[in-house]
């Protein structure tokens, strides 16, 4: 008489709960950790490149043009000043963009990383955590080379500027959680270059970076100061020249909802994706 | 060790459907614990589907399932801890190398690294792939790529593997070696559940089969039982010149009476299913039928699975 079988102890231990999905995501991390060993140096150069030529070409050269000592419209800092944390926390955006974009596409349905992960016991959620922890990680790393950079050039005003890593990393976050949900969708790559040609670059060049939302018509304005990048200039910024704005509550508020927000977002449609 | 009476995954009316589309309807099986158990049907039939819910990582739409007795819609984690799955395309991780492949897999199963590393270079051994342990995986071939696919699947030691397509797009040798590699783990007590449109991977792996067709199970026993139920010992396959073919029907306007049980009709040939294949030679000769060429062989799961949808399995 055949009998069926019962439930038995597993030989692994499955964690649940908060631990598990600590555990999960962190695998995700590791992961990802294991292959940047690799590229590690390449992609640390980068971090140290791109600010050392923005702020050689546009802050050496343009600031000439502009009237020394700064100007009431940039709050009253050389343009240098200005730019350099406009463009830490773009430069943020524009990596974590990149990082929810390729990448992630990759794992979904070109490579199908994610369909070999979740024959495991990882789960969705677990995969979402960690890829946004892994992006958070590369972040952080790119805001603290960015941040000797500009200590190079004399800009930060006080230890505060520190502060300028997390605000740096949360701008960065708010876009890698809508694009990931974005990408959640996509069966090619399409789309990305349409992502980057028409919402990243228009952001980086109007949100902020290069001169004063202010000076932006007043319905422009307005979309400006609902993006993310906004939000998260401001906050840079005014860690690094040690004149936080007393709303910044406000900007930290707006870059946590907004995270949370697309996350959940991100975790719906990869679930939809990956488990039918 | 030989199959047992457990019963190790448990399905009853067990339904897929994506929108309107029925993927799986309504089927019933069960694998017990230490066998090889084996899909077999066309593409589209529904193996995937099927394999898919077993392996947790598609949601039983309908019906009863229980896999190491357990609830995949409820302890689907649990279960995955105890599973090895080697899907159809390899979806080995590209930038990682063949030893970081299987250590990596081994920290989804939240294993060690002191234990994942012994039983990785035990696994590289096994699957000959030692050599290539500090490789990338692109440039492997694709019979090292299945094996690493199946290692890896072998990491966290489970109860039950499966294998969904195992031998798909491999050369003969490649084929063999693999075949070979799941004998033993089979003798060392694994319970298999193989998807196949490979009839002869079906025979030389299965312990039992049902036959898919239609997302519907429309036969079950082991191979033997299966040729002996559905086809005749023996089969003669005629190949008949084109200018005779068009005037004949099915049976060759009854001139075939008598020589065979049943006569499929191929587009390039005629299968004569006969208990004894060079008698019902002797008659087409008898009988001045013209052919071009004729061939007498045993009955194989092609002819089975012939007889039970009118279709060939590999088109």
């Amino acid at each position: 008489m055949a009998v069926i079988a019962g439930s038995r102890p597993g030989p692994a231990s499955v964690a649940s709960g908060l631990a598990g999905a600590i555990a999960g995501a962190a695998r995700i991390l590791q992961r990802n950790l294991l292959v940047y060993r690799r590229t590690w140096r390449g992609s640390l150069f980068g971090s140290f490149l791109t600010p050392l030529l923005y702020l050689t070409a546009m802050g050496i050269g343009l600031s000439q043009l502009m009237a020394r000592g700064g100007s009431d419209l940039l709050g009253g800092v050389p343009y240098l000043d200005f730019l350099g944390p406009g463009i830490l926390a773009s430069s943020c955006m524009q990596t974590a963009s990149f990082e929810s974009t390729y990448p992630i596409m990759g794992k979904i349905s070109w490579r199908k990383n994610y369909e070999a992960i979740l024959a495991t016991p990882i789960e969705v959620h677990h995969l979402l955590v960690g890829e946004l922890s892994w992006i958070a990680f590369r972040l952080t790393t790119m805001a603290t080379v960015f941040m000797i950079v500009l200590t190079l050039f004399g800009i930060p005003r006080s230890p505060l500027a520190l502060l300028a890593i997390p605000a740096a990393v949360l701008t960065g976050l708010a876009f890698s959680a809508p694009i990931i949900a974005f990408a959640a969708t996509r069966h090619n790559d399409s789309g990305f270059a349409a992502l980057f040609r028409f919402i990243i670059n228009p952001l980086f060049l109007f949100s902020g970076t290069f001169f004063p939302v202010s000076q932006l018509p007043d319905a422009v304005e307005w979309v400006a100061a609902a993006t993310p990048l906004y939000h998260g200039v401001v906050l840079v910024r005014g860690s690094v020249l040690d004149k936080m704005p007393s709303t910044w509550p406000l900007h930290v508020a707006y870059l946590v909802a907004f995270i949370a927000v697309t996350g959940y977002i991100a975790y719906r449609l990869l679930r939809r994706r990956l488990v039918k | 060790m030989p199959p047992t009476d457990e019963i190790l995954v448990h399905a009853r009316g067990l339904t897929k459907r994506f929108d309107e589309f029925t993927a799986v309807n309504a089927v019933d099986f069960d694998v017990r614990t230490a066998e090889a158990f084996g899909f077999l049907g066309p593409n589209g039939a529904g193996k995937t589907s099927t394999m898919r819910m077993i392996a947790c990582s598609s949601p039983v739409t309908e019906g009863e399932l229980t896999v190491i007795g357990m609830d995949p819609r409820t302890q689907a984690a649990q279960i995955k801890a105890r599973l090895g799955v080697v899907p159809q395309a390899d979806n080995l991780d590209a930038e990682l190398t063949v030893e970081e492949n299987l250590l990596m897999y081994a920290r989804y199963f939240d294993i060690p690294m002191s234990v994942a590393r012994p039983r990785a270079a035990e696994l590289l051994e096994f699957m000959q792939l030692t050599e290539r342990a500090g490789d990338q995986v692109e440039p492997l071939s694709g019979g090292m790529k299945r094996r690493l696919t199946i290692a890896r699947a072998l990491i966290n030691d489970p109860e039950l593997i499966i294998l969904d397509e195992p031998t798909t797009g491999l050369d003969p040798q490649a084929r063999h070696l693999l075949w070979e590699r799941l004998y033993r783990l089979k003798q060392r007590g694994a319970t298999l559940i193989i998807t196949t449109h490979y009839m002869d991977e079906a025979e030389q792996l299965c312990d039992r089969l049902v036959v898919m067709d239609k997302a519907a199970i429309v036969a079950a026993g082991t191979p033997r039982e299966l040729i002996e139920k559905y086809a005749t010992k023996e089969v003669l396959e005629l190949r008949i010149p084109d200018a005779v073919r068009g005037s004949l029907d099915g049976r060759f306007n009854g001139r075939l009476d008598g020589l065979a049980e049943r006569v499929e009709e191929l587009p390039d040939r005629f299968l004569l299913y006969a208990d004894d294949g060079e008698k019902a030679l002797e008659g087409v000769h008898g009988r001045e039928i013209p052919i071009d060429s004729a061939l007498v062989r045993r009955a194989t799961l092609e002819d089975v699975f012939l007889r039970l949808t009118g279709r060939s399995l590999v088109e």
